[in-house]
């Protein structure tokens, strides 16, 4: 049983990679999973034990937004800015009602949009922690979207607390158009604040990561940390193939190429990833 | 209406949608550097990021702006340059910029906000390029970067839509104290072209999906996304390109005298109010306990 339905990629704002890689979801039948890296079968136990990383080969698979807010934050977190749904501003159908694909969203995911707030201790320090949900649209960002992380960047501000961003995005949400354009620049100018008053602010890019999203706050941390293996770019490789009409080379927008290219702090597994942030964040702190 | 379905005449609403998108793809249309050449005098380029090359898309340079009054402005003044003739075009990369593009453009606005000058930003782009080259420089990084400094840049910004809003390629010049759009100028988060081949899954379908973007300069304007619309001369700018540069010239100088009557600070926080509180389209409820069906939680790992 595959709780993936391929519509959730129909949303996907920016031209998503396609194929199995696109959608690294854990599929189930049963007990065992079969790695999309090795292509061995795992105990999905065994899995789940390991953050979603195969214990065989070390492939990331996707993990949900609880997920992970659970595997960086210390128990006692706090969900906040929920409840927030898009009004569907351009009253939107393509071959499918906008609403009605919003409706399928939640009820696949359990969230109200592409977004998880919330507020806990990373480790030993106080964070906001603020995580796109690929399996809700394609975690394409909308009005709601960019609100929930402008939210996250205001109580980052209002508490000189370090923000984290977990990306998964295709890009900006296309049912909203124009809409969804402006919020890279809601969030962006929130960030100018974040530097301006030397408040830490770490984004952390997974698998994938595409357009808007690339195009603002995923590319504006203090560091820019991806796992590994993750595609990370601005244009979609299709887009970019048909208009320079020639393959892409291997490896091209994976999260080593972005490392060797020089846009990247560092490409960490996600059994690293806490330990990581904990000390980057050790190194940030500065007397208010 | 030159690409009408076969046989089957469209919605009054999306003839009326192409057609505006026509006018701003048309070419006769001015192009952002005869606006320039029309509004501002001595006009001396800048070349290059300093890093990488210089980038022929995008031009950058000094210029001066008469004022009333009879005193003159000194602005730094960004222009999209997509190129006349075809060789022209290939030239300028058909008006897309690469990541030079925008660093050019930002190291031209942080020059001006060193020396206190204005920033005009003219755009009539269809998109930032998507090559591999532009990915390999970090094409989403140069757009990021010039989002964030533009909303902290400590002098009054002018944006102008001239033509075509390409997505973040017009954004990355367009986080402004104003943000304006010729009346049948579109500014839209996809080309219809694009929308119509990944939404519809049919390239055919490019006038409906510009209908259904709402990329319109009123309509725009209507969702709150830019500031104020400048009109054209009746039947378009490029029926009369020097009475429309007349219009642009005024509105230009009359938004500029407001902003330069501001303190800087009380600029500057404006201007992210703004972008902090625009295109706000959700509703709030009270947060619900989560629900996750037993059987949607079981077929997660
Ligand atoms: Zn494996």
């Amino acid at each position: 049983m595959s709780w993936f339905k391929r519509e959730n990629a129909d949303l996907t704002s920016a031209p998503a990679p396609e194929g199995e890689d696109a959608e690294r979801r854990v599929r189930t039948d049963g007990l065992w999973v079969k790695c999309l890296g090795c292509r061995q079968a795992i105990w999905k136990a065994d899995l789940e034990a390991n953050l979603n990383v195969c214990p065989k080969c070390g492939y990331h698979f996707g993990m949900d937004a609880q997920e992970r807010v659970a595997s960086l934050l210390e128990p006692g977190y706090e969900l906040v800015d929920q409840g927030l749904r898009s009004t569907d501003p351009l009253n939107f159908t393509d071959i499918k009602p906008y609403k009605l694909r919003l409706e399928q969203g939640r009820r696949q995911t359990g969230l109200d949009d592409a977004i998880l707030n919330a507020v806990g201790d990373l480790g030993p320090i106080p964070v906001v922690l603020s995580v796109m949900e690929y399996a809700f649209a394609g975690g394409s960002m909308g009005a709601v979207v960019g609100e929930t992380i402008a939210r996250a960047v205001d109580r980052s501000l209002a508490g000189r607390k370090p923000l984290i961003i977990v990306t998964a995005s295709g890009g900006a949400r296309m049912q909203e158009g124009i809409v969804s354009l402006l919020q890279m620049a809601k969030i962006s100018s929130g960030l100018a604040q974040m530097d301006d008053k030397r408040i830490p602010y770490i984004c952390v890019l997974t698998h994938p990561t595409y357009g808007g999203v690339t195009a603002s706050f995923a590319m504006l941390g203090d560091l820019n940390v991806a796992e590994p293996g993750a595609l990370i770019g601005f244009a979609g490789p299709r887009v970019i193939e048909q208009t320079i009409r020639q393959k892409l080379p291997e490896g091209f927008q994976r999260s080593e190429f972005l490392l060797e290219k020089g846009f990247l702090d560092a490409v960490m597994s996600r059994k690293e990833l806490k330990q990581y942030l904990i000390r980057a964040l050790e190194f940030m702190q500065v007397p208010a | 209406m030159s690409e009408e379905q076969a046989g089957k005449p469209l919605p009054a609403a999306v003839a009326a949608a192409w057609e505006r998108v026509e006018r701003a793809r048309h070419p006769q249309r001015p192009y952002p550097m005869d606006l320039i050449g029309r509004i501002f005098t001595d006009f001396s380029e800048i070349h290059g990021d300093r890093r990488f090359g210089d980038d022929e898309a995008v031009a950058c340079g000094m210029a001066r702006l008469a004022m009333p009054g009879g005193t003159t402005q000194e602005v730094l003044v960004i222009g999209i340059r997509k190129g006349g003739t075809t060789k022209e075009k290939v030239r300028r990369n058909f008006g897309m910029p690469n990541p030079e593009g925008y660093r050019k453009a930002l190291r031209s606005m942080k020059l001006a906000e060193k020396f206190n000058r204005p920033v005009i930003a003219i755009i009539d782009v269809t998109a930032a390029y998507p090559g591999i080259g532009a990915e390999e420089r970090g094409q989403g990084e140069a757009i990021a970067r010039n989002l964030l400094e533009m909303s902290r840049l400590k002098v009054p910004t002018i944006s102008v839509i001239t033509g075509e809003g390409g997505s973040g390629g017009a954004l990355g010049l367009a986080v402004a104290d104003r943000v304006l759009i010729l009346e049948s100028a579109v500014y839209s988060v996809i080309p219809p072209e694009g929308a119509a081949a990944i939404m519809w899954r049919d390239a055919g379908q490019k006038q409906f999906a510009a209908a259904a973007l709402r990329i319109t300069a009123p309509e725009v304007a209507d969702l709150g996304c830019v500031d104020g619309i400048v009109p054209e001369p009746a039947g378009g700018i490029y029926t009369d390109p020097e009475a429309g540069a007349i219009v642009l010239g005024d509105t230009i100088r009359r938004h500029l005298a407001e902003l330069q009557a501001m303190p800087l600070d009380q600029l500057i926080a404006t201007r992210r109010n703004k972008f902090r509180n625009l295109a706000q389209f959700y509703t709030e409820t009270p947060p619900q306990p989560r629900q996750t069906s037993p059987e949607e939680a079981s077929s997660r790992v």
